[in-house]
């Protein structure tokens, strides 16, 4: 039952729920940080640490919180395992934090983590808000992997850091902001096709 | 359009059963008896689409001849041809894709495929002008709903596309088969050569061809641009300097500075840019580049080499009255004016003040961009002032662009960056519907 469990809360936080290609959430910096896979993979780690330690504090506290100051309270819990994933960062992977630079200390008004703390993790127990976060920056992660490999493959020819095909001139615009736009735009037209298809395969069963 | 109007009026017929049918056809079929009832529009005429684009070809041809004259067949008529392909068969696609009717029958694609090649470079590698093509359609066109749906020029977002991803070769421009740069080679030279001695330093003694070259190559590294036109400038400072030595060691720098121009040589805009910008504009070195701007012998994108046959093709248009003659006229008099205001010789009423605005209204790409891009029906304003501001906008900001911006030439981004505000423009110049009382009188 609980494999049964696990793979439903996957499929919930990369397919249907996915916060970017789905719900539109943290495209700021989805689109600045998607430059190339590493950048994307260590956004995503980053803000997947962020989400679900925040959520299951946040789930810890809900009791605690006054309702009409339940944003400002949230914010303290986010900023504070910013603060600590940041100097984490900053010992250990210093190329990574020169990389992400400001995007780092950003998470903090990232709106998908914001938005799991109100929607999910202050109504549910500690350990469904751990799964809830893991997953939600597990499908953040995929997501920025996908646009990451779309646009470092056509913008720079690269996939981490290494020459994919010889002789293909890249296309620098796919690695500056309208690139960005281009590759999200695309992703979200093809899961949405997709998910069209799969609604019509279920009306017609 | 034909088929989809009179879709629509079948539609827009009451809905009944075999009568209502039958009244339908007769309607259709002009039967008097009938009451004639359907949904506008109710004047008809049979001006089409295909047939307003076909003149926009035609008005097209004279500049694609003046191409052919000064950049030959493989450099000029190659990429045109490929451009032309490329966006009829990514529309084709695309249109088989999103599976709606074929659009490729009213020749809009070629002309946006035209327009795109008319805007870059010639001799640029074929690939690259057919991506600009396929992006023009697929990605300003197509994805939102095709012609009439568009909210930017298509063939102005693949040169942007282009320029954004291949900085390097849309910005290289090989001159015209006569040899011609920019119809002031040797005048910007003179007026170059007064000012920095740092590079003419270097080739004071006897000097053969490479080391010449070298220097040459030298300079270029050096300059902090290193922009491939800031190597033909320094060719140009070069060749002047050397002139000054002896016969032969001109000839070789010459030759050398030749070599260099095979790569990518400056604009006119390019030099009147940093002539400006170096304080050494003397109007009278512009002046005998007019006519070879007017007639097109200097280098530039494709489709604007030549002023002369884009007037011509652009009086063609007005005449038939596929365009408006408010937004050309109003970007052509916007240019003039601001630049006749900034002429650099500090008098407005001598005949060297027209100097400069006159070359800036012949030069670079104003004359395409104001006849056959800022003038498209999809993406500029429909009301009668509204077009008036929206060529008063481009020609502020190519104004703007050309003298204080970054690039040397502005029309491609003052229109795209106008085509943004069109619905603006439209909304704010709405006229009076008939009858409408003033709500704040």
């Amino acid at each position: 039952m609980a494999s049964i469990q696990i793979v439903k809360e996957l499929k919930r936080g990369i397919i249907t729920e996915n916060p970017i290609l789905i719900l539109a959430l943290g495209l700021c910096p989805s689109l600045a940080v998607s430059t190339s896979v590493k950048n994307g993979l260590g956004m995503g780690l980053a803000a997947t640490f962020v989400l679900a330690l925040s959520n299951v504090i946040i789930s810890i506290i809900k009791g605690w919180i006054p309702d009409k100051v339940r944003i400002p309270c949230f914010i303290v819990v986010i900023a504070t395992f910013v603060s600590i994933l940041q100097l984490l960062i900053k010992a250990y992977v210093p190329l990574l934090d020169e990389q992400l630079g400001i995007f780092i200390p950003l998470i903090v008004v990232n709106c998908i983590i914001l938005g799991r703390a109100e929607a999910f993790a202050s109504k549910n127990n500690p350990v469904r808000s751990l799964v809830d976060g893991l997953v939600m920056g597990l499908g953040f992660t995929v997501s920025l992997l996908i646009l990451s490999c779309i646009r470092e493959f056509l913008g720079s020819n690269k996939l981490w850091d290494l020459l994919v095909v010889p002789g293909f001139k890249p296309m620098t615009a796919m690695i500056l902001a309208p690139g960005g736009f281009f590759a999200i735009a695309f992703v979200m037209g093809v899961v949405n096709w997709i998910r069209g298809w799969e609604k019509k395969e279920a009306r017609k069963a | 359009m034909s088929t989809e109007e009179s879709s629509a009026q079948t539609g827009g017929a009451p809905a009944g059963g075999a009568d209502a049918a039958n009244a339908t056809k007769a309607v259709r079929a002009f039967d008097p008896p009938f009451l004639h009832l359907s949904t506008p529009p109710h004047i008809r005429s049979n001006l089409t689409v295909s047939k307003i684009m076909l003149a926009v070809i035609a008005a097209m041809v004279p500049a694609l001849a003046a191409s052919v004259v000064f950049f030959g067949v493989e450099a000029a008529l190659l990429p045109i041809l490929v451009c032309i392909v490329a966006a009829v068969a990514t529309e084709c696609v695309a249109n088989l894709i999103l599976r709606k009717g074929q659009t490729t029958g009213d020749f809009s694609a070629v002309v946006t495929g035209m327009l795109v090649a008319f805007n870059l470079p010639p001799a640029l590698p074929l690939w690259m002008a057919a991506l600009g093509s396929v992006f023009a359609i697929a990605v300003a066109k197509m994805v939102f709903g095709g012609l009439g749906c568009n909210f930017i020029n298509p063939a102005l977002a693949g040169r942007a596309f282009l320029v954004a991803s291949y900085p390097a070769p849309m910005t290289s421009y090989p001159p015209t088969l006569y040899g011609s740069v920019n119809g002031l080679a040797v005048k910007a030279a003179t007026a170059t050569d007064t000012l920095s001695n740092a590079v003419s330093s270097a080739t004071s003694a006897h000097i053969s061809t490479p080391a010449v070259a070298d220097s040459v190559t030298g300079a270029a590294a050096a300059a902090a641009d290193s922009l491939a036109d800031t190597a033909a400038l320094a060719a140009s400072k070069l060749a002047a300097a050397a002139s000054s030595v002896a016969d032969t060691v001109s000839a070789a720098a010459a030759s050398a500075a030749s070599a260099i121009d095979a790569v990518s040589s400056a604009t006119p805009l390019y030099v009147i840019k940093h002539v400006f910008a170096m304080n050494a504009y003397r109007p009278n070195d512009f002046s005998p580049a007019l006519k070879d701007l007017f007639f097109g012998n200097v280098g530039g994108c494709i489709g604007e080499t030549s002023a002369l046959a884009l007037l011509i093709g652009g009086i063609f248009l007005m005449l038939i009255r596929a365009i408006d003659f408010r937004v050309p006229f109003a970007y052509i008099f916007t240019v003039f004016t601001l630049f006749w205001l900034a002429n650099g010789t500090g008098a407005f009423f001598t005949v060297e003040s027209l100097i400069t605005p006159t070359f800036h209204i012949l030069a670079g790409g104003l004359f395409l961009g104001a006849f056959f891009m800022a003038t498209d029906p999809v993406t500029s304003p429909i009301t009668p002032l509204g077009r008036l501001l929206f060529g008063i906008g481009c020609g502020a900001l190519t104004f703007t662009i050309r003298k204080y911006g970054g690039y040397p030439e502005g029309v491609s981004f003052s229109i795209l960056l106008m085509n943004l505000v069109a619905p603006l423009i439209d909304r704010c110049t709405r006229p009076k519907i008939y009858g409408e009382v003033k709500k704040h009188g």
